[in-house]
């Protein structure tokens, strides 16, 4: 469907990406993940036809992405600014639904996004939820095969998020494919069918989410005590600990021992939690960056 | 290019349509793009213009050189800032990964210019008549009116490459310190003939002054030179100002990192 062979991509001095190989295949949700300046947006542009690659090739259902031809099955959600503000949602709508030569019908692109009560009102009177419910059927508008979810859900309280969730879902359940970057782990972690890690321009790491999780073998401690931190990182089979708040996250293979060994230590310890490694703990081991502690909803 | 298609034409129209649309429904930009030139015609060519019997061939001029300051404004600031702002919102990018025909928005913005140019030179004509006592003969009226709203080709053109040029909050302040002066010195509000000779001499190299130029030789009052080597200038300079665009592109698309 879309592709990136030995792709990479210079801004001046700085890579952003790096011989990367990445294809998507049909039916399926993959997220991308990364932190900041990893290279996700640009590997989006560059599947999108609005860059090009200063190496490599980029296939976009076989053809050049820039071309008529290739976007005319691909729809894109992407983070902007500010949209013009004085055009109501259906004049939007109205013109790129012209750009396709199969489009969604009005109705029920309005319908399905939830949005046929405000199309008529401008863009600058609506909340920012409903915002992004334009600009999701803007993407929607072609009926693409392939779409292009740049981090869709900024900005949105949990409700509107679920709400996004499930359309998406639906989506992949009728048969299109999605690409989705996101900062939100447990949103890679509800909708993903294969996660692809970015870091600096490289992928470190891609498969389902179960493949990812056990990638990172082990356990997730945490506690509030008042033991040293470097004095528990050098106990065997504990592989790192962070600091959360007050408390400690401690990544072992061994969590009963730790456990153990800090109860006998620490009389006051308190807040015992012993965990499964979620998709954020493997995210932190493989990049080395606590990616999903600030942007937590 | 494949040939265009009746789909495709449709697709112009319909970006021209929705393009006037957001326009004209910002009177922030609307008003003024409309009313300073009407406003310094009055001043200036109604108002102040000399001897009453004088009066009838100031307001003629000044149509001419007002009309030419009117479609040069509002192709610079309709293109110039309304394309530094869409780029900076990552509208534009959206818009560019759709499957439009190519350069669809650059004709959807370039409808938007010559529709203002239209009414700027309407406005004035009005304004000429009721008030300057100007009169001229039918076919005058219509190749002066063509002429004014021709020139909004040459400058749009411009107007894109200084929107890719500026950023958004620059691009205003960058274009007034382009716009203002170059129709000074071109003679657009103070007739050339009344400028000192260095300045009259500066005034070839900018385009405002063939531009005004060919207006006023329609009406008459031109400095002689002839019409094909004015309109020769403002190709090259239509030229040059598409080569300015497509390299302020690429280095623009070089410089985004995400």
């Amino acid at each position: 469907m879309a592709e990136l062979r030995g792709v990479s991509k210079t801004y001046g001095a700085v890579a952003a990406l790096d011989r990367v190989d990445l294809a998507l295949a049909p039916g399926q949700l993959t997220a991308l993940l990364g932190p900041n300046g990893a290279g996700k947006t640009t590997a989006v542009r560059l599947m999108l036809g609005t860059c090009r690659p200063s190496g490599g090739k980029v296939w976009l259902f076989g053809a050049d992405p820039s071309t008529r031809e290739a976007r005319q099955r691909v729809g894109a959600m992407l983070q902007l600014g500010r949209v013009p503000e004085t055009l109501t949602p259906r004049e939007h709508l109205r013109l790129f639904r012209s750009y396709y030569e199969d489009p969604r019908p009005m109705d029920d692109l309005l319908a399905v996004t939830g949005i046929s009560g405000i199309a008529d009102r401008r863009f600058g009177h609506l909340s920012g939820g409903q915002r992004q419910r334009v600009l999701f059927a803007a993407a929607l508008c072609g009926n693409p095969h392939l779409l292009f979810l740049d981090e869709p859900t900024v900005g949105l309280d949990i409700e509107a998020r679920h709400l996004f969730w499930d359309a998406i879902r639906q989506l992949v359940s009728d048969g299109r494919s999605v690409l989705l970057t996101t900062h939100y782990l447990e949103e890679a972690d509800a909708l993903a069918d294969r996660v692809v890690v970015l870091q600096r321009g490289h992928i470190v790491a891609d498969g389902s989410p179960a493949d990812i999780k056990q990638r990172v073998a082990g356990r997730q401690l945490r506690c509030i005590t008042s033991v040293d931190p470097d004095r528990i990182r050098q106990l065997p089979a504990v592989q790192s600990v962070r600091t959360e708040g007050s408390a400690l996250v401690i990544l072992t293979s061994d969590a009963e021992g730790v456990a153990r060994h800090l109860l006998s230590h620490d009389q006051r310890l308190s807040g015992l939690e012993i965990t499964g490694i979620d998709l954020e703990q493997a995210f932190v081991e493989l990049t080395g960056k606590p990616e999903g502690a600030a942007a937590r909803a | 290019m494949r040939p265009l298609s009746v789909r495709d034409l449709r697709i112009y129209g319909l970006e021209s349509r929705t393009e006037l649309l957001k326009v004209m429904r910002l009177p922030a930009y609307a008003l003024p793009t409309i009313g300073f030139p009407a406003v310094f015609y009055l001043l200036f060519a109604v108002a102040l213009g000399g001897r009453p019997q004088d009066g009838a061939k100031v307001a003629t001029y000044m149509l001419a050189t007002y009309g030419a300051f009117g479609v040069i404004g509002a192709s610079l600031f309709g293109f110039g800032v309304s394309l530094a702002v869409e780029r900076a919102q990552g509208w534009l990018l959206l818009k560019r990964s759709m499957p439009a025909p190519t350069g669809a928005w650059i004709v959807g913005k370039t409808a938007v210019s010559l529709v203002f140019s239209a009414a700027i030179v309407a406005v004035l004509v009005v304004l000429g008549v009721l008030f300057g006592h100007v009169r001229m003969p039918l076919g005058t009226w219509a190749r002066l009116s063509a002429v004014l709203v021709a020139g909004a080709l040459p400058f749009s053109a411009f107007g894109l490459a200084l929107g890719y040029l500026c950023g958004p909050n620059s691009a205003p302040a960058v274009i007034n310190l382009i716009y203002l002066p170059m129709a000074f010195l071109s003679g657009l509000w103070v007739p050339i003939e009344m400028l000192p000779t260095f300045m009259k001499n500066l005034a070839v190299c900018l385009p405002a002054y063939h531009f005004a130029q060919l207006a006023l030789q329609v009406v008459g009052a031109g400095r002689g030179g002839p019409a094909w080597s004015h309109v020769l200038t403002l190709a090259g300079f239509t030229l040059f100002s598409v080569a300015l665009a497509l390299g302020a592109f690429r280095r623009d698309e070089g410089a985004t990192f995400g």
